[in-house]
């Protein structure tokens, strides 16, 4: 008796959330990452803050429709957008082939480069392989830093971070000797107090399209091209419409958006 | 023999027709089996050569690291747990309470948190560490994840071998004594051996945890088998390489579990009748 009657109120809670899940249709859910400042990052009440955030809110706004933020550890964000648990990732995520192959992109909405921060008191001179032979480099994994770190540094010993505020506790802790993100992440930390210990060693050149790809984009699940479309459109509209300036100049000193496509 | 010896307990009845119970029985049964074809057949309909062939040995030497971890930290944790287990039975209040207070900390707390404290929280304190000369041993992920785990299991492992000994009947000690053995000699010849066939179960048992806790080293940026299949995760987005990693962690429990039961059957065939 007690067994059907679980298997009862499972179906009919799998049910309900069914029911629900199509009276939302028209709400867009955003998983975003929450732990790469000044792009998206949780504040200490829960908050999702960044320039992802207000970006995907212009969008939104933009595309009239309501949107909800959940935010998701990088590491399974493309697995939990395919799992449905949300319909787009406005995170910071650069457009690369191999991601191209379970996803489907917007546009570019900005592109910063890659650069690499050491300790301040650093004897390291730049950032090429022979420079940086026998140092241990920190990067988040499951980005195109890493991808880029661990195909150019092979004489270093590369190691793999869960987010950016890991890698840059370890550089700052001396277990590190340099650390490679996003030049824009990077200046934030490093404007904080807590960066205070290190700064910029340079960028490395040249940042080759097919690992870097050509900017972060939105990624959605495969063949909704009817939302890549709308995603595009309102790109391109927020651009002219001066509300992505606002959004830009409220976060960086210059425009991140790079070269117009 | 005594006359208990004789009386033998009767197996049920055997169930007759197909009540409710039994049929709810055999449906789960074969949603399981159903599961099972299911991930089988995944793997086969997805074997996919070049995954295997790139990232294969990155998985044996992740294993290697993980069997490395494991069995470090389960030695050197048995050996903590010695004193932390005379602690926790002495009958000075102040050694009975630290260990109290020690195991109570770290069975309290998650595995993840002692990790992180000991990796990223030692690692904010590198000048004093350095001062000590410490800072070399702490600077390795490796040895803060050994660090954390052998204190961590030393917990669990100590009260594991605190309640095989208190297991063992006070008569015991009371009948070495009055055959003028000393308390050491009781212990070493004829309370440990009676009481670690008690702890067998909960030491396989640890072990096994700690092998699957052992995952938690992939975050403080150890290539273990889990940080290796997480790197070939993150390269190929193919969820095959957490599958793999499953079965890998799946094998290397049942492996383990076995082995308990050989040496179980093994120490007890004294106790057979």
């Amino acid at each position: 008796m007690r067994i059907s009657l679980r298997i009862a109120l499972a179906a009919s809670a799998a049910l309900l959330t069914l029911g629900v899940a199509q009276a939302q249709e028209k709400t867009l859910r955003i998983g975003t990452e929450g732990a790469y400042p000044p792009f998206n990052n949780l504040t200490s009440d829960g908050q999702l803050v960044g320039f992802d955030i207000d970006i995907a809110k212009a969008l939104c706004d933009e595309m009239k429709v309501k949107c909800t933020f959940v935010a998701q550890d990088w590491d399974g964000i493309i697995p939990a957008l395919q799992a449905g648990k949300f319909d787009a990732i406005v995170a910071s995520m650069s457009i690369t082939p191999e991601r191209k192959e379970k996803v489907d992109f917007s546009n570019k909405y900005y592109n910063t480069p890659s650069a690499l921060a050491v300790p301040k008191d650093s004897t390291l001179k730049g950032v090429t392989k022979e420079d940086l032979a026998g140092k241990s480099i920190g990067v988040a994994t499951t980005t195109t830093h890493f991808n880029y770190a661990s195909k150019t540094y092979t004489d270093s010993t590369v190691k793999g971070y869960p987010s950016s505020p890991e890698e840059q506790a370890d550089l700052a802790n001396g277990r590190l000797d340099a650390i490679e993100d996003d030049i824009v992440v990077l200046q934030q930390w490093l404007d904080s107090p807590d960066g205070a210990c290190c700064k910029i060693l340079g960028q490395p050149s040249p940042q080759p399209v097919e690992i870097f790809g050509p900017g972060a984009g939105i990624a959605v699940r495969k063949g909704e091209t009817d939302l890549v479309n709308k995603l595009n459109s309102a790109i391109d509209a927020i651009r002219a419409n001066g509300k992505y300036k606002e959004i830009n100049d409220k976060y960086f000193k210059f425009d991140v958006f790079g070269a117009e496509s | 023999m005594s006359a208990t010896a004789t009386m033998v307990e009767r197996p049920p009845p055997r169930a007759r027709g197909w009540p409710r119970r039994r049929i709810v029985g055999y449906a789960l049964v074969c949603l399981w089996i159903l599961f099972g074809i299911g991930i089988v057949s995944y793997l086969v309909l997805a074997w996919n050569a070049d995954f295997f062939a790139k990232y294969a040995p990155a998985y044996l030497r992740g294993l290697g690291v993980t069997l490395a971890l494991v069995s470090i930290s389960m030695v050197l944790g048995a050996i903590l747990s010695v004193p932390v287990a005379y602690g926790r039975m002495s009958s000075n209040r102040v050694l009975s309470g630290l260990a109290y207070c020690y195991v109570y900390f770290f069975r309290g707390t998650p595995l993840l948190v002692q990790t992180y404290l000991v990796y990223y929280g030692l690692g904010s304190f590198r000048v004093e560490l350095q001062s000590v000369g410490l800072w070399d041993f702490f600077k390795d992920a490796f040895n803060c994840g050994v660090f954390a785990f052998a204190l961590n299991t030393a917990a669990y492992q100590a009260e594991i071998l605190r309640g095989a000994i208190e297991s063992v009947p006070r008569g015991q000690w009371e009948g070495a004594a009055s055959l003028g053995l000393h308390k050491l000699q009781t212990l070493r010849k004829i309370i440990l051996p009676q009481a670690l066939i008690v702890a067998l179960r909960p030491y396989g048992n640890e072990l096994i945890l700690m092998v699957k806790a052992s995952a938690i080293v992939a975050i403080i940026t150890v290539y273990d088998l889990m940080g290796n299949a997480k790197l070939a995760f993150a390269n190929s987005f193919d969820i095959q390489a957490y599958i793999w990693v499953a079965l890998v962690y799946l094998v290397m429990v049942e492996i383990l579990r076995h082995g308990i039961e050989w040496i179980e059957r093994r120490i007890t065939i004294h106790l057979k009748r």
